[in-house]
Parts: C-alpha cells; structure tokens; sequence
C-alpha cells in the first residue's frame, strides 16, 4: 500500500461515529474523488466501499463506547484513489475470521456479514489493521480508468 | 428514506423503496415492511428498487431479513427494478438465488 510519490490532493476529515454520517462520509469521499472526473461505477464502488468502511466503525468498533472516525482520502498522478477509515475503537481480535463472507458478529440485527467482502470486490487493495483495545485501520486503494 | 407499500391483488405486496439504503436508513424501512407483512400477510413481497439510489451491503441484510420472514408465513421474496450497481451488491451476497428476481436486466453481461 506504499505509495512513495506524492500525492497531487489529499482531504481529512474526523467526525463522531454516528450512524447519520455513514451518509455524510460517502458523499464526501465521492465529491473529492469526484474531481478526478471518474467513471460513475467506479465513483459507485467507492462510495459502496466506504460506507462499508464505516459502518464497521459504527457498528462495530464503537459499539459499547462513543468516539470519532478519521478519514483520509489522497489520489495520485496515476489516478490511484488512497482511502484510510481510522477507528480507536474495540479492535478486531481476529481480522481473518472478520474478513471471511458472511461471518458476523451479529446477525440478530440483520448484518449480512459481507462488509469486507463488498470492501475487496469493489477495491484493487484493501488492508486491515487492527489491535483489540486501541482500534482498526482499514486502507483501501482503487486505480481509477483514464477515460477516453 | 420514504417506503411505499400496498397490496397488488390478493396475495402479493409491493414495497417500492425510494433513496439510499444504509444501516442508518435500513433500520427505518425493516420497520415499515415488517409491520406491511404483518398486517397483510402476502404470499409474495415483491421489493422494487428502482427508486433506490445507493446500496451498500445493510440492503443484504434487509433482503435476508424479509426472505425469513416471508418464508415463516410460508412466502416468498422477489426483487425488482435493481439498477446494476444494486444487483452488483445483491450478487456478491447470492441474492440472485432467490426465485423470480430479475437478475440480469440491468446489463450485468456489460459488466
């Protein structure tokens, strides 16, 4: 996930994980990707991928607790979108288990289970860290089509 | 996130979702389908997606949801009207498994 250039735009944003900015976070993501004059699926699977992202959070990382998301968004000159989704929340204890398709922790509540899964079909890269305690870094990368 | 849901015929109920479905707005809608089902108790739930404008995987889980429920009351759930981008999410989930939905009109061959 190295990227050694750097990158020509880069946005930050920290908000409190609360459901109503799932919305928020994606529609912004979008509008900065949105510069880059994008193919409109693509511009769909990150908007997709990210409300995933942040969901987790929401869901899972504060679910016992209260806490902000930090998001960072950078595009290159080879129009590679970088997506960091930062948490200090619960962390993951088994980041292998938590990425299989369908595996949730709680399917009382109607979680399909396919966050990550969705995360790496509409992504080039995704990569998950995580300590139990501290929180989860979830990055996701995604090159962009040069239109013709 | 409004939801519009009425009867069509004897048996079947058509639940027509407008706007963006996420786990904040899914919670909103289970609990308006659910109370339809209740009080029509339909054979068919026939959930149209055309007005629907963004998906991410809290749509599985709606799916997954009222495809119990249904089939509790000795129903079933069909989907239709996806755009490719919503048939995109309901076909990593295997959605597309559930009788009658119309996979593949949305130009899923186009990629």
């Amino acid at each position: 996930m190295a990227n050694k250039t750097k990158p020509t735009n880069e946005m930050k944003l920290i908000f409190p994980a609360l459901s109503l900015n799932e919305g928020f976070a994606r529609t912004a993501v979008s509008s900065f990707v949105g510069l880059l004059d994008p193919r409109m699926d693509e511009l769909i699977d990150i908007k997709t991928a990210v409300s995933e992202a942040v969901t987790n959070c929401i869901v899972h990382a504060y679910r016992d607790t209260t806490g902000d998301i930090e998001l960072t968004v950078r595009v290159y000159a080879d129009r590679t979108v970088y997506i960091k989704i930062k948490d200090r929340g619960c962390g993951i204890e088994d980041i292998g288990q938590a990425m299989e398709p369908l595996f949730t922790t709680h399917p009382e509540e109607e979680r399909s289970g396919l966050g990550f899964s969705v995360m790496e079909s509409f992504c080039d890269e995704i990569k998950v860290t995580s300590k139990p305690g501290s929180g989860t870094t979830v990055t996701l990368r995604k090159k962009l089509r040069t239109k013709l | 996130m409004p939801v519009y849901i009425e009867p069509d015929g004897d048996n079947v109920l058509v639940a027509k979702i407008t706007g963006e479905i996420d786990h904040h707005s899914a919670k909103w809608l289970r609990m308006d389908i659910d109370t339809a089902i209740n009080d029509n108790k339909p054979l068919l739930l026939r959930l149209d997606f055309s007005g629907v404008t963004f998906m991410d995987s809290s749509g599985v889980g709606l799916v997954m949801g009222r495809n119990l429920g249904m089939k509790e009351i000795g129903g079933r759930v069909e989907l239709i009207n996806m755009p490719p981008y919503i048939e995109k999410v309901m076909t990593i989930a295997g959605m597309d498994k559930l009788t009658g939905s119309d996979f593949g009109k949305g130009g899923k061959e186009n990629g």
